[in-house]
């Protein structure tokens, strides 16, 4: 791949101090039918999918948002590209405030690939008059130059040049992919967001996805946010990452701390419930018991209790903050004893009691 | 293969299986020529890429193959009946007290209008001949096996007032109902979380040992493989390359196409600098290419490879390899080794 000039030269360009983006208590709901009804049945009616979420991702980064499906993380993704209007909080890029409703110019700076590529690309439209349509609406380059720059785009996402003729339907999957990828490039993005790029693709398909994205980080040093539930797939590709559970991130560190070291008991269990070629089969316990809570009906205190293996009396009333180690400013988790010199014993989780809790019917509701 | 039933039979027998697709452009070769041994109490992962044929061959076990596919030769020997020659009604006397299925999707396998208990209860009243108390009393029995929380109330619930995790273990306590000796799988956890994943496996595992049960467990996971099966087949265009022990298969792949799966997919405990992907994709099932099906996008492809079709061959005890040039998958594990 030859990464050439026009891309990779405005992406580089201005090195401005400062975290790239930062997000300061950001909150997303969802209304669920109406309020009235809610009201007069006792039940919430308010999904908070992101609820109060600090983010900061520096310049040239590969950041991981890891979490179960419900835990928030693409609604997170959405709201920080400015497809998902928060109802609290503030997105800062390059250290300025982004409206609610993005300028076109604002716009440009956060672009998204999505998980299915056989979705996310319009059928009727060839892969050359997609491009084409949002260099013009943009202005990315002049006129003259939009084809070109068509051509080298797909070059840098490995395609080659007939396929600007081409329909979706004519690639496979992991083809799609790449065309999204070059129309995400196409806005010479500050950052690349991708939701979950490869879950959607064959294992022999996902590695060449993944070598392209850490290829264009190398020549682009694009900074990017990438959504997935595969852990192998974020400790290959990044840098740091941030565990979500229930809207909330309750840990956040560099990847190898994190896998070497988790603090958070929801993060150790989700790193030894990962398969592993191990050849034996495991008859204990399983790594984290039960299902997670609807977001409905967030328990009391600390999210993870009801499933949390080493959970105390003061996880009930208490909801522990996303605190900073004090050996390792980089290293941050939101559990009461993440740090502690002794943490308290484990004990088997009351299964039934937790998942007790956890019926998932959305039209149950909330206890008033 | 090896370890066989007590009685020196294997309980599955899949031999030469050819299962043809009747399309607009032509005859696809869904399955084309497999055989397989599913020794009683052993689990054997069936693996390989979407369009392999994976999935075809748990259907055509089954019996249950979309109408325009058929089977157009093999046998399938369930406890020495052929269920190929059998007719629909003497099929479903089998499915449920002998073999079961675990689909991939819970929520489109579930009836959406029927309470879970009486989808569990269902099968024993009608191949164990039970009235509907003892029945009932049966499910309830069975969501507690599986980890159904609180049974009694649970059993009066409708399949969307369960989560994920919960439908799949209902899949699970419906397949035991009337304890099979072989349940197929067919990537029962892809949909699910990890750690939801993580809990379904294990109670799969715990279950089949404890009831003697067969498991064959289709999936493109190579790690979920390596936790909960004996015996591997690596499945590519419609064939089988490769077969052995999991871990004999695993940690020393001998077809070109397994070491392509074990290295494309990043392992979480040893990150690697770069993932080689498998270049091109798999082959047209209408016109499979001559000689050996991988050889366009093999590395290791040499000219004999693209005229003769490479028969399935014991290359060790236990471990069969349908490449003739095996011996440079081990090359270039033992230079790899040597490089890291």
């Amino acid at each position: 791949m030859s990464a050439s000039s026009a891309v990779a030269a405005d992406v580089r360009q201005a090195p401005k101090p400062g975290p790239m983006l930062e997000a300061t208590d950001l909150s997303v709901s969802f209304e669920l039918g109406s309020a009235m009804v809610a009201r007069m049945r006792h039940q919430e009616h308010l999904l908070h999918a992101v609820d109060g979420v600090d983010l900061t991702i520096e310049r040239g980064e590969a950041m991981a948002l890891v979490g179960e499906s419900g835990s928030g993380k693409s609604t997170l993704a959405r709201a920080l590209t400015g497809l998902e209007r928060p109802d609290r909080g503030e997105i800062k890029l390059d250290g300025k405030v982004l409206a609610p409703r993005r300028s076109r110019a604002d716009q440009r700076k956060v672009q998204m690939v999505f998980q299915d590529p056989y979705s996310s690309l319009n059928p009727r439209m060839t892969v050359g008059s997609m491009l084409h349509e949002l260099l013009r609406v943009h202005h990315v380059v002049p006129n003259r130059e939009v084809e070109s720059y068509t051509a080298e785009l797909l070059g840098l996402v490995g395609l080659s040049e007939e396929a600007v003729h081409a329909y979706p339907r004519q690639f496979s999957g992991g083809q799609r992919q790449r065309v999204a990828i070059a129309r995400a490039l196409a806005l010479r993005p500050e950052l690349l967001v991708a939701d979950e790029p490869v879950s959607a693709l064959d294992v022999s398909v996902q590695a060449t996805i993944l070598n392209l994205l850490q290829d264009l980080r190398r020549e682009l040093g694009l900074t990017l946010l990438l959504i997935s539930h595969n852990l192998a797939v974020v400790r290959h590709l990044c840098d740091r990452t941030a565990v979500m559970y229930l809207g909330r991130i309750i840990e956040v560190a560099p990847t190898e701390t994190l896998f070497a070291q988790p603090r958070h008991p929801y993060t150790a269990g989700l790193l030894a419930a990962i398969p592993r070629m191990t050849f034996e089969a495991e008859d204990d316990a399983p790594a984290v018991q039960g299902d997670m809570p609807s977001p409905l009906r967030v328990p009391t205190g600390c999210r993870f209790r009801t499933r949390c293996p080493i959970a105390q009396p003061i996880c009930e009333t208490e909801d522990p903050a996303l605190t900073t180690a004090a050996s390792d400013p980089a290293h941050s988790a939101a559990c009461h004893f993440a740090f502690a010199a002794v943490p308290p014993p484990r004990h088997p989780v009351d299964v039934a009691a937790a998942e007790d809790v956890s019926v998932d019917a959305l039209d149950e509701g909330v206890a008033p | 293969m090896t370890a066989a039933g007590a009685a020196g039979q294997p309980l599955l027998q899949v031999s030469d299986l050819h299962v043809e697709i009747a399309s607009r452009r032509g005859i696809v070769h869904a399955v084309d020529g497999i055989s397989l041994e599913v020794p009683a109490g052993e689990a054997v992962g069936l693996v390989g890429e979407s369009g392999s044929g994976k999935s075809m061959t748990l259907k055509a076990i089954l019996g249950v193959l979309p109408p325009e596919a058929k089977v157009t030769a093999g046998s399938v020997v369930l406890n020495g009946t052929d269920l190929v020659q059998l007719s629909g009604s003497q099929l479903n006397k089998i499915r449920g007290p002998d073999i079961a299925m675990i689909f991939q999707e819970p929520m489109s396998a579930l009836n959406p209008v029927m309470r879970v208990g009486a989808q569990i209860a269902e099968a024993p009243q009608v191949h164990l001949g039970m009235n509907r108390r003892q029945a009932a009393d049966r499910a309830l029995e069975l969501m507690r096996r599986v980890g159904i929380p609180d049974p009694e109330r649970r059993f009066r619930s409708f399949p969307h007032e369960f989560s994920g995790g919960m439908r799949q273990r209902v899949m699970i306590a419906i397949a035991l109902s009337c304890e099979p000796a072989l349940i197929l799988c067919d990537e029962p956890t892809t949909a699910l979380d990890v750690t939801i994943q993580d809990q379904i496996l294990r109670l799969l595992h715990r279950l089949c040992r404890e009831s003697g049960t067969s498991l064959v467990f289709v999936t493109h996971d190579l790690p979920v493989v390596a936790q909960i099966c004996q015996q591997l087949a690596v499945m590519y265009a419609g064939q089988i390359v490769e077969q052995g022990t999991v871990q004999e298969v695993l940690t020393r792949p001998c077809h070109p196409y397994t070491l392509g799966l074990v290295r494309s997919a990043p392992d979480v405990d040893h990150p690697r600098a770069s993932l080689e992907a498998i270049p091109g994709s798999p082959p047209s099932l209408i016109s499979p290419p001559d000689g050996c099906r991988f050889h366009p996008r093999c590395k290791f492809a040499e000219e004999d490879c693209t005229v003769t079709p490479p028969p399935l061959r014991l290359i060790d005890a236990g471990h069969s390899t349908a490449c003739l040039h095996y011996e440079r998958c081990l090359d270039d594990l033992q230079a790899e080794g040597a490089g890291r």
